[in-house]
């Protein structure tokens, strides 16, 4: 679905000026940029304190490239208009930032230290290797991730809920989605913090109540890694919950009359009509939360800081620990980028995984 | 517990005989039962916190629960945030720190949001409409680009932004925040109007443009009017997660262009707990985004199912 192609016959005169125009921009951008380096390496006295101008040099770079594709390419360059913003900005957000990454990643770079940033090579990468720390963030990142199956079955059933013949459905669907509302770190005192709480938190209460003497929600390793889980699960079921009700309320209904005049059980037909065919959208629910699960920090930063002994850090709560007690950008920076790659390699296999397993049912 | 729910709806048209009548009620029962233990399940930590601002040290150490019966309400959390009834017309320095973090946690989330639906919509416009060549990549990849940034933890952008946003003065600033926050959303709005831009059929752009219009024309005067549902629900999830946003306003702000997530994450930490002040900080924190998820619920909906079920 595209509208047709147009070509303009743009005369020779326009697509000279638009070429001057972009022409002109980059320049600018190259002037502005040079100017700044030849200031801040004591080449020259002309120049600013801040980078800021090569910033504003590349809005008016982008500016000019788009003025420069209208005249140059007419109702193409036009239509080019429209993704511009978004890819330049992007370019500058993402791919700039995350190049100048790698380049920190292999610095040693403490912003507390005066002795300023020295390149040291892949040393990081080799103290990451050694870090046992951040293997352990690693494999706890591993059991989040599992926790996600158990999220998934929660949500099911709550969608299955939803979807039955109920009254005040759209009473319930809103309070359900409440919590994905509140922001994490709320969440983090008024569950974490206070409900939680060892002496006197409702949930102490409940749990001591129900036989366990000491609910000491934080204070083991296995059982705060399971508060985290918890907490985490609390905020984020709805998410699935609402594209699985999605899914539900789009299956054909004459499937399920089928299911049932053939005599199926409840229970055959969940499984033979309505499980199979949920699949697409139970995966897209489940990669989808993977994908926010493994960006996991908020609750785990302001709870239990990683402890005890690291036993509930995620790989983002451990790095941001490591820039504010020891201020090491560079080690930092390796580290972050190394689960980059990994959250990329994994997110790949399972993406390539998954599409082999949704085609035979589609 | 899912076997009695697929089985309510297709019951309830053929209960004649009493014994089936009885598995109907109970099934009814079941499903009653879990949806009400579910909803406890949501809404009393909202209770809790709400009921704890009102409360004195004594209470939250026997844990009293109901007000009125287990204690008497009191304004004092709300007090310590200079915002109850009787402090509200005096100067409180707290007061003026709430309303500066609450300000910079509206403007931020608002132009970030702002930002990331037009240059989303824009974006996600093109890709539905128009067939792109850039370098190798098509219309797919181009589009896969944008999406794939949902994958970037923000970790791995956190510690350049830290050294450029330095080396920009943009440091501390709600700008630098607004940046961030926008690219943040970005693929979930590019996610979501892709989604709308396709349910609209093209055949009303192609006699727009039969009519004269230029693409940019038809693009405002026909086709957004039409999406602006889309753009609502993209808006709405996109504030929500820009106003919740804490690990980049936790590493990139200190004084000027604090938020309020920061605020609260920061009260935890010094002098031991303020069960009271802790919890009227939160109950203002959140109060925002619970009437957003009462009265905007449709539309968070729409957001968050677009493009899930074809």
């Amino acid at each position: 679905m595209a509208l047709e192609v147009v070509t303009d016959d743009i005369p020779a005169a326009r697509r000279n000026a638009g070429k001057l125009i972009i022409g002109l921009g980059s320049l600018l951008l190259v002037a502005a940029f040079a100017m700044q380096i030849l200031y801040k390496s004591g080449a020259t006295p002309l120049g600013y304190d801040t980078w800021r101008v090569v910033l504003y040099a590349y809005v008016v770079w982008g500016a000019a490239l788009g003025i420069g594709q209208v005249l140059m390419r007419g109702e193409a360059g036009w239509r080019a208009l429209f993704i511009l913003p978004a890819v330049l900005f992007t370019v500058a957000m993402v791919i700039f930032p995350t190049l100048f990454g790698f380049y920190i990643a292999m610095t040693d770079w403490n912003l507390s230290s005066f002795s300023g940033r020295k390149f040291n090579g892949l040393d990081n990468f080799w103290q990451m290797l050694a870090d046992p720390y951040y293997r352990n963030a690693l494999v706890n990142m591993i059991y989040y991730v599992l926790a996600v199956l158990v999220e998934y079955v929660v949500a099911f059933g709550l969608a299955l809920l939803l979807n039955a013949q109920i009254r005040a459905r759209k009473f319930f669907r809103v309070v359900f989605l409440l919590p994905l509302m509140l922001s994490p770190v709320a969440v983090s005192w008024m569950i974490g913090k206070s409900l939680m709480e060892y002496r006197f938190g409702p949930a102490a209460k409940l749990a001591r109540w129900l036989g366990w003497d000491t609910p000491a929600f934080f204070a083991t390793p296995e059982i705060a890694r399971l508060s985290i889980m918890f907490l985490d699960a609390w905020t984020f079921i709805p998410f699935m919950m609402i594209m699985l009700l999605a899914g539900l309320q789009a299956l054909p209904k004459d499937v399920m009359e089928a299911a049932h005049v053939d005599g199926a059980t409840p229970w055959q037909a969940f499984w033979g009509v309505t499980f199979p065919l949920m699949l697409p959208v139970s995966i897209t629910a489940v990669i989808l939360r993977i994908i926010f699960k493994l960006k996991l920090a908020d609750i785990v930063i302001n709870v239990t800081s990683g402890g005890p002994g690291g036993a509930t850090d995620t790989v983002t709560s451990f790095i941001f620990r490591e820039y504010r007690d020891r201020s090491n950008v560079g080690y930092g920076t390796m580290l972050a980028m190394v689960y980059l790659i990994l959250i990329i390699i994994f997110i790949t296999l399972l993406l390539k995984f998954v599409s082999r397993w949704t085609r035979d049912v589609n | 517990m899912s076997t009695e729910v697929i089985s309510s709806g297709m019951i309830g048209e053929s209960a004649v005989t009493p014994g089936m009548k009885a598995r109907f009620l109970g099934s009814r029962a079941l499903i009653y039962g879990a949806l009400l233990l579910w909803a406890f399940i949501c809404l009393f930590p909202l209770y809790w916190t709400v009921t704890t601002s009102f409360k004195q040290a004594v209470n939250v150490t026997q844990g009293h629960l109901i007000p009125w019966v287990d204690f008497q309400p009191d304004w004092k959390g709300w007090r310590s945030l200079g915002l109850s009834p009787d402090t509200i017309g005096t100067t409180s320095t707290v007061r003026d720190e709430f309303v500066k973090r609450f300000t910079n946690s509206v403007i931020t989330s608002v132009c970030a949001s702002l930002l990331a639906i037009v240059i989303g919509s824009l974006a996600a416009y093109g890709l539905t409409r128009f067939k792109y060549r850039f370098a190798w990549m098509r219309n797919d990849d181009i589009s896969f680009f944008f999406l794939s940034q949902l994958i970037l933890p923000p970790v791995v952008l956190a510690l350049p932004f830290l050294v450029l946003y330095k080396e920009l003065n943009l440091l501390d600033s709600r700008i630098g925040l607004i940046l961030l926050y926008a690219l943040m959303v970005l693929p979930i709005v590019i996610w979501i109007m892709r989604d709308q831009f396709k349910s609209i059929p093209i055949e009303l752009e192609e006699a727009a443009l039969v009519d004269g219009l230029s693409v940019w024309g038809a693009f405002f005067q026909i086709v957004l009017p039409i999406a602006l549902p889309g753009m609502v629900a993209a808006f709405v999830l996109s504030l929500v997660l820009c106003w919740n946003e804490y690990f980049f306003a936790a590493l990139l702000t200190s004084t000027d262009a604090k938020t309020l997530p920061v605020m609260v994450a920061s009260q935890t930490g010094s002098q031991g707990i303020n069960w009271w002040s802790m919890a009227a900080l939160s109950t203002a924190a959140i109060a925002p985004l619970v009437i957003i998820g009462v009265v905007l619920e449709r539309y968070i909906i729409q957001g968050m199912t677009a493009g899930a079920v074809k």
